[in-house]
């Protein structure tokens, strides 16, 4: 697939990571904030072969993750709102969000004991959905940062103009760059440059970025998923961190621009506003969320259905996600990883989504190499 | 997050905005995506493909920028010497 | 049952004539014994199943049990039930899929496929038109494979017990030769071969099912295995060591059930693993390892070091297995019991698939 398979090359990675290799004078620590970064450096072997040249840390940028508790625990007593009200509720959402462990077990449990829930591959899906079962109340769960926020934003402006009522979202979307901030704020930070999400910024683009790279001298290059492109990313990263440099540079410029994608932004303004935002694992974000704005608050499943009240959350003791997602510890630190927490009986959401940290070093790290 | 893949644009099915609609395919497949976020994108260029929309045009030139500095880098007997 | 007053009632408010009348539906009648069900079943499903001259006669009997003459040395027996949702797919249907299923089980056991039971669980309600779409579909599939269905059973349930339509079919086959082939004769240095395109089934039923809207939709790989493994055995003997069908859970699922039992590592390359061009753009598209998806009419095969040349030319002799290809060999125990190079020439742990596959955004 053009711009898949050759961004796969092992000769040219080979021929990056030597080069990452002889840059290198010291150990450095980079944090690649996305977890489908994560995902591609375990996938790909590239944290193993890097080993000893830079420490990969792994960031936050899961959004299933980071949904806090109390989403996850309301989406799923909507779902189970048929068995117990008039309100004929069906949950839909991203696969990986249904796998995700709320206080009470996962939504796909919770489809075990009756509620309604439907996988969908995109929120616009979940419209045509309430178009076809009118009778059905379609929420749509929508997860994800800001990459996913213009297509959640056009599916309220679709149902809007189609005038599908039985459509709404539950927001849950979060915002990166404040919880980059927070990480560097942090008194453990440890994060030398980051490696941004490739995909937030193709439509944020990364303008932003420079408060935060002139306030923390940290350099932030905008890095792509693949393994050229993370190798690329982490080369770049070197070697300002060798020069003593700290610039926002693109490593995939084939996808963004410094500007972002104005459109994108467009279609996110005109129906959410920041808001603050729990992240599981962090607290409240200042400004680390999106809502529906005023004038689509009829979209808005939580005020639809407010009636639909939760039980109190309740969180694992034994899962250390929160220093995961964090990047204090890694996953192999967690005394429950592969023992009491496995993808089959997950405690945590980044032992369960495919980007979280804890799942990708499960299915990739040989087991030997880790404990 | 943030699955993005990227796809070659087929054909408009449905022009104005913002509900634009353009096939994309992918490999073997081709499905319907939103293209609300790219009005620069025409018939032939491939775009990145997010949970059934089009969140950005993959510029060719800057693709082709990596393996250009690759040739660059095993052009330098530096690393020639390392390379496979 | 027809005297029930309440049923009747019921009945009649929305239809005036009587239940026996009433030919496009299924109904709870139609399994309850009685004129209503002999007669349904002798009309709508052996007629249809008659085809096979044989096998009808059999069927038509309708005794409480097929009597089979003998068989010639020791026997393979194989039982497997069908939910499958959608009830019909591109590549297949249900009723094709339970009996290639079945028939696979018994020709990669190394048993020449002969008789099939066939029960069919309906859901009250189900259109007579989607039954006999089925039927014939199993007639079809079971002519192709040259196997008799001898036995059978039907039931009615009530709307919401069953999903349409479930099948069970039993499958009984006459073992070859005395070869026992299984993955727990593997050995360091056997090569690793897979029969065709992988995960080809799993991305069809799953595109049909979530209604996501690829075109061309995915087709299913839905066949028969029996010609494929017979010829393997012919041709390759004692060199051939094990073969199985890579349903649920995929290529990986059977790569860690074999090394689970042969104690040895199984290393496979992901660039030759062969994938076809729209399981790969499905599979990118929904964030999918093709390794993970099932196949119904794909092989894994373990062949001796060496036979493994024979073997594929064997196998890409016949087209529904011409794109046969080495994936992979056997090598000492690791850390890891399967795994997989991508990048690097590193050998990385290939995961078990963990549940359904779902689509995917991150």
């Amino acid at each position: 697939m053009k711009y898949l398979d050759e961004y796969r090359d092992s000769t040219a990675a080979r021929i990056l990571l030597d080069s990452i290799r002889r840059r290198v004078s010291r150990p450095w620590k980079v944090m690649e904030v996305c977890g489908g970064q994560t995902h591609g450096l375990l996938r790909y072997g590239i944290e193993e072969e890097l080993q000893g040249t830079v420490e990969l840390i792994h960031g936050p940028g899961c959004p299933v993750c980071v949904t806090p508790l109390e989403s996850i625990d309301f989406a799923q007593q909507l779902s189970m709102m048929h068995t117990v009200s008039g309100h004929d509720v069906v949950l839909t959402s991203f696969g990986d969000m249904l796998r995700v462990p709320g206080s009470r077990g996962s939504m796909l449990e919770a489809k075990a004991r009756g509620a309604q829930v439907r996988t969908v591959y995109s929120p616009l899906d979940a419209v045509d959905l309430a178009k076809k079962n009118p009778k059905q109340k379609i929420v749509f769960f929508a997860v994800g940062f800001e990459t996913t926020a213009p297509a959640t934003a056009l599916a309220v402006k679709q149902a809007a103009n189609d005038g599908v009522d039985n459509f709404s979202l539950l927001v849950a979307h979060v915002r990166v760059q404040p919880a980059m901030e927070a990480l560097l704020e942090s008194p453990h930070n440890r994060v030398q440059a980051f490696l941004a999400a490739g995909h937030v910024c193709a439509v944020m683009g990364c303008a932003s970025y420079e408060s935060l790279v002139q306030k923390y001298q940290v350099p932030i290059v905008v890095t792509g998923f693949e393994p050229l492109d993370l190798l690329e990313g982490i080369l770049m990263c070197v070697e300002q961190l060798e020069k003593g440099e700290a610039r926002v540079e693109i490593a995939y410029a084939r996808s963004v621009r410094s500007e972002g994608n104005l459109s994108a932004q467009r279609i996110v303004d005109e129906v959410y506003e920041v808001c603050d935002r729990p992240w599981r694992g962090f607290g409240v974000v200042a400004k680390g969320g999106l809502q529906l704005r005023g004038e689509w608050h009829k979209f808005d499943a939580q005020r639809r259905y407010m009636s639909c009240h939760t039980l109190p959350v309740i969180e694992p003791r034994e899962c250390r996600s929160a220093d995961v997602l964090a990047g204090r510890i890694k996953p192999l630190e967690c005394e429950a990883f592969g023992r009491e927490c496995t993808p089959d009986a997950p405690l945590g959401a980044p032992m369960v989504s495919s980007e979280g940290a804890c799942a990708a070093y499960f299915r990739y790290r040989t087991p030997e190499a880790g404990r | 997050m943030c699955l993005g893949i990227p796809g070659r644009v087929i054909r408009f099915t449905e022009e104005e905005m913002p509900f634009a609609k353009a096939e994309v395919e992918f490999d073997g497949v081709r499905r319907v995506v939103h293209m609300a976020c790219v009005p620069e994108a025409i018939v032939g260029d491939y775009v990145i493909v997010h949970a059934g929309i089009a969140i950005t045009r993959i510029d060719p030139i800057e693709a082709q920028r990596v393996f250009d500095e690759l040739a660059a880098l095993g052009d330098d007997e530096g690393w020639k010497h390392d390379t496979p | 049952m027809m005297g029930d007053p309440h049923k009747n009632a019921v009945f009649s408010l929305n239809c005036p004539s009587t239940a026996h009348a009433n030919n496009d539906r299924v109904l709870l009648a139609h399994g309850e014994g009685g004129r209503m069900m002999r007669k349904f079943i002798r009309d709508t499903i052996i007629q249809r199943l008659a085809g096979d001259r044989l096998a009808g006669e059999r069927l038509l009997s309708m005794d409480d049990a097929a009597r089979l003459p003998k068989i010639e040395g020791p026997i393979a027996m194989t039982t497997d039930s069908f939910v499958v949702s959608p009830l019909f797919f591109p590549g297949g249907d249900i009723g094709s899929l339970c009996v290639f299923g079945t028939v696979n089980d018994l020709a990669v056991s190394g048993a020449r496929p002969l008789y099939l039971s066939l029960s069919l669980i309906l859901e009250e309600g189900l259109s007579i038109s989607v039954l006999d779409r089925v039927l014939s579909s199993i007639v079809v599939a079971a002519k192709q494979t040259d196997v008799q269905i001898v036995a059978g059973d039907t039931k009615v349930v009530p709307r919401g017990a069953a999903d349409g339509l479930f099948i069970n079919t039993t499958g009984i086959g006459q073992l070859i030769e005395p070869i026992m082939l299984g993955p727990s004769r593997l050995r360091e240095g056997d090569e690793l071969i897979v029969t065709g395109p992988i995960g080809r089934h799993g991305i069809a039923v799953l595109c049909a099912r979530e209604e996501l809207a690829l075109e061309p939709s995915p087709t299913s790989d839905c066949g028969s295995l029996a010609t494929a493994a017979a010829a393997l055995h012919e041709k390759l003997g004692a060199s051939l060591r094990a073969m199985r069908d890579a349903t649920r859970g995929g290529v990986a699922a059977v790569l860690h059930e074999w090394a689970d039992a042969c104690r040895l590592t199984l290393a496979v390359d992901e660039s030759d693993v062969p994938v076809s061009s729209d399981v790969r753009g499905a599979c990118e598209l929904l964030g999918l390892d093709p390794l993970h998806i099932a196949n119904e009419g794909t092989m894994l095969i373990a062949v001796e070091q060496g036979a493994c040349d024979e073997a594929i030319a064997v196998l890409r002799a016949l087209p529904e297995t011409r794109q046969a290809a080495r994936i992979g060999s056997v090598v000492s125990k690791q850390a890891s019991p399967v795994t997989i190079t991508r990048m690097f020439g590193r050998q990385q742990p290939l995961d078990e698939p963990q549940g359904a596959p779902l689509p995917r955004i991150c």
